[in-house]
């Protein structure tokens, strides 16, 4: 943990340091709109180009929405989730989190292949917070010192979640469908099929507003009760805006593997713990790195693209690396 | 080695550690089975577990025999052939594994080999190009890909394993990612290459127990016997390994050329596995786990012929079930994850296997 900057360094100097970095994303979001294989300029949008608008509207401008709330969420999910279980390595996709929601897609799947978009969101967040649950319960018997052991627990019961959803995608010949949720990929963004990710807008203001007392849930449960906060409710609260942020986000887009692991760490490596600064710094990098990459997924065979969960997973793996044998040379 | 018994996994077993601390070696609780398996002469349980094992393979090459034969009996000679191969390899890397890292836990596939392989073979894939790699004769393609993978896990491990002691769960966490960091770049490969160059190397990325290679099959068996040979010739000096680096300098063996050696003999026979049927994480891990419960001492003269006869009851006998009982054929290697991981996590919490 490092130490947090000197309570005189003032808000405003701060607040502007945000408002700049907003900007810096920004810039990179109306950079993402102009990557692609149609023609969408500045000059034909200018020139009034009636098929260049369409684009822009109908594909161009949701996909960087999506990304950008996307990105937001899921690393803010995993700050929320390493405050929880009070370990660095730990985030949806390392506890079975988003193995559970896929899970649940797919049983839904099975069972009502007709149903909207709608149900198989909440059956999969329904799924998403029995498996978070199933972790945080075993969790609460391990012995909390062993940082390393937690996340390699947690990897674990997802391994064996995912088995047992291949299992079945294959009983049912759905394993192709499967990849769609296993793969995070924005390119089936369009408009009127992504609105439903506004809900994680919401999740991560609430995430936003409630993060200092997940500090203190994650304290353990006399420590905070100590301090005249529900535990129990913390707990609850925390454990539904990581379901639900995860299950949201594996339904539209896919998984994003990493994300939530690498940018809090990242985040805390540049500013220290300050709790309320970090939250909007996380959701700041988690929206500018899954930009990126999806940038890069769209560009490095262009004009084919690979799905940024690909991108991530060797980005994000390669950091995860760098944050594990950090400790070891230092 | 601690001398703790490993107890065949079920998620009921899971328990807290004591305390949070490290528990040290768990007092014998005596249970009445393994009593009596542990008090059988190891020669016994081989002569047993042999005898399944080849009343299985018998059954699987001669069950529903009709139609033609000509035809149908080559090909699950192919198949049961390539078990066996898979049993071989798979039960003697894990072995020689753990008893270099003396520990029973650790796994060549946790620590990312065959994901190695994986990328090796996609990244030479992608350098060579699809009709040169094609076209190229297997034995060839399969002899460069078995020497890039020995040189890159021994710069790989000798990294990892060389320093001072280190955190096992670092070791178990960093071996995770960077298999998923080479699974991951492999599949971003596959991506870059064209569509068409894809589909002809679709089969050699996707192999599976229904899916063999009949070309490699050759070339592995005499591979894998070469290796057999080796590793036999050192089970003394493995007898040794296994009670950790110390003793065994201090007993006189020549510890880091042996290690290495062993190493090498591992990536092998991963290589070797993973190019007939693809990856299987846990097999390993399962199979070792069962021969320790089984196996009175820590011979490798005795645990060596257990743990393969073992890998090939499990394949051939699980094939078996799946194929004629249930009737799926493919999902094996899920099921073997499944339970593998179900045992992975045992011992993992269990914490008392250093």
């Amino acid at each position: 943990m490092r130490p947090t900057a000197p309570a005189s360094r003032n808000r405003a100097g701060e607040t502007a340091r945000l408002v700049a970095a907003a900007a810096v994303v920004l810039v990179i979001a109306v950079g993402s709109i102009f990557v692609g294989v149609s023609d969408v300029s500045l000059p034909a949008l200018l020139a009034n180009d009636a098929g260049a608008w369409e684009i822009f509207w109908v594909s161009r401008v949701p996909r960087t929405v999506a990304v950008v709330l996307a990105g937001m969420a899921v690393a803010v999910a995993g700050l929320i989730m390493q405050l929880m279980a009070r370990n660095r390595f730990v985030e949806p996709s390392t506890v079975g989190t988003v193995e559970s929601a896929t899970l649940g897609i797919l049983v839904v799947t099975v069972l009502a292949p007709d149903s909207p978009i709608l149900t198989k969101m909440v059956v999969a967040s329904v799924f998403a917070v029995l498996g978070t649950a199933l972790f945080l319960a075993i969790l609460r018997r391990l012995p909390a010192r062993n940082t390393l052991l937690i996340p390699l627990v947690g990897i674990m019961l997802g391994g064996i979640i995912a088995a047992v959803t291949t299992f079945f995608a294959y009983r049912f010949d759905l394993l192709q469908t499967l990849s769609n949720w296993m793969i995070g990929d924005f390119s089936g963004v369009l408009r009127g099929r992504y609105e439903l990710l506004w809900i994680v807008a919401v999740l991560v203001l609430v995430g936003l507003f409630a993060a200092d007392r997940f500090t203190v849930a994650g304290m353990g449960q006399d420590f905070t009760t100590n301090l005249g906060l529900n535990y129990a409710r913390t707990m609850r609260l925390g454990l539904m805006i990581v379901s639900l942020i995860s299950a949201v986000v594996v339904t539209t887009v896919g998984a994003v593997p990493f994300l939530g692991l690498v940018v809090p760490n990242i985040v805390s490596l540049l500013f220290g713990d300050n709790l309320r600064r970090a939250v909007p710094w996380t959701a700041l990098f988690g929206a500018a790195f899954v930009l990126v990459c999806d940038i890069i997924g769209r560009t490095i065979r262009f004009p084919y693209e690979v799905p940024v969960g690909m991108v991530m997973s060797v980005l994000g793996a390669i950091l995860f690396l760098f944050l594990l044998l950090r400790k070891r040379n230092a | 080695m601690p001398e703790t018994p490993v107890t065949p996994a079920t998620a009921s077993h899971i328990r807290p550690m004591p305390d949070g601390g490290r528990p040290g070696p768990r007092p014998w609780s005596p249970s009445r089975w393994r009593d009596a398996v542990r008090s059988t002469p190891p020669g016994l349980v081989i002569a047993v577990v042999a005898i399944a094992a080849v009343v299985l393979v018998a059954v699987f090459l001669t069950i529903d025999l009709k139609g033609n034969i000509a035809y149908v009996l080559p090909r699950r000679v192919i198949k049961v052939s390539a078990m066996l191969l898979v049993a071989v390899a798979v039960g003697v890397s894990t072995l020689l594994f753990q008893t270099v890292t003396a520990n029973r836990i650790l796994t060549p596939s946790i620590m990312g080999f065959d994901s190695l392989y994986i990328l090796v073979q996609t990244g030479l894939a992608f350098v060579a190009g699809a009709a040169t790699l094609a076209t190229a004769p297997s034995t060839l393609k399969f002899g460069v890909e078995i020497l890039l993978m020995v040189g890159f896990s021994a710069i790989l491990y000798r990294w990892m394993f060389t320093g001072a002691t280190r955190s096992l769960h670092l070791l178990l966490l960093v071996g995770i990612v960077l298999g998923t960091l080479f699974r991951g770049f492999s599949s971003l490969l596959q991506r870059l290459m064209e569509p068409s160059e894809f589909i002809i190397l679709q089969d050699l990325f996707f192999a599976s127990f229904n899916n063999v290679d009949p070309g490699l099959l050759g070339v592995s068996a005499v591979l894998v016997a070469l290796v057999c040979v080796g590793v036999w010739r050192m089970r003394h000096t493995l007898d040794v390994l296994a009670l950790g680096r110390e003793v065994a300098i201090n007993v006189g063996v020549d510890h880091k050329p042996v290690v290495m050696r062993v190493l090498l003999a591992c990536s092998l026979l991963v290589a070797i596995s993973t190019a007939l049927v693809g990856p299987v994480t846990f097999f390993g891990l399962l199979v070792v786990s069962l021969g320790y419960q089984l196996c009175r001492g820590f011979r490798h003269a005795w645990l060596l012929p257990i743990v393969v006869l073992i890998g090939a009851i499990a394949l051939v006998g699980g094939q078996l079930l799946l194929e004629r009982v249930f009737g799926f054929a493919t999902a094996l290697s899920v099921i073997i994850e499944f339970t593998g991981g179900i045992l992975f996590l045992y011992l993992l919490l269990k914490g008392s296997l250093k």
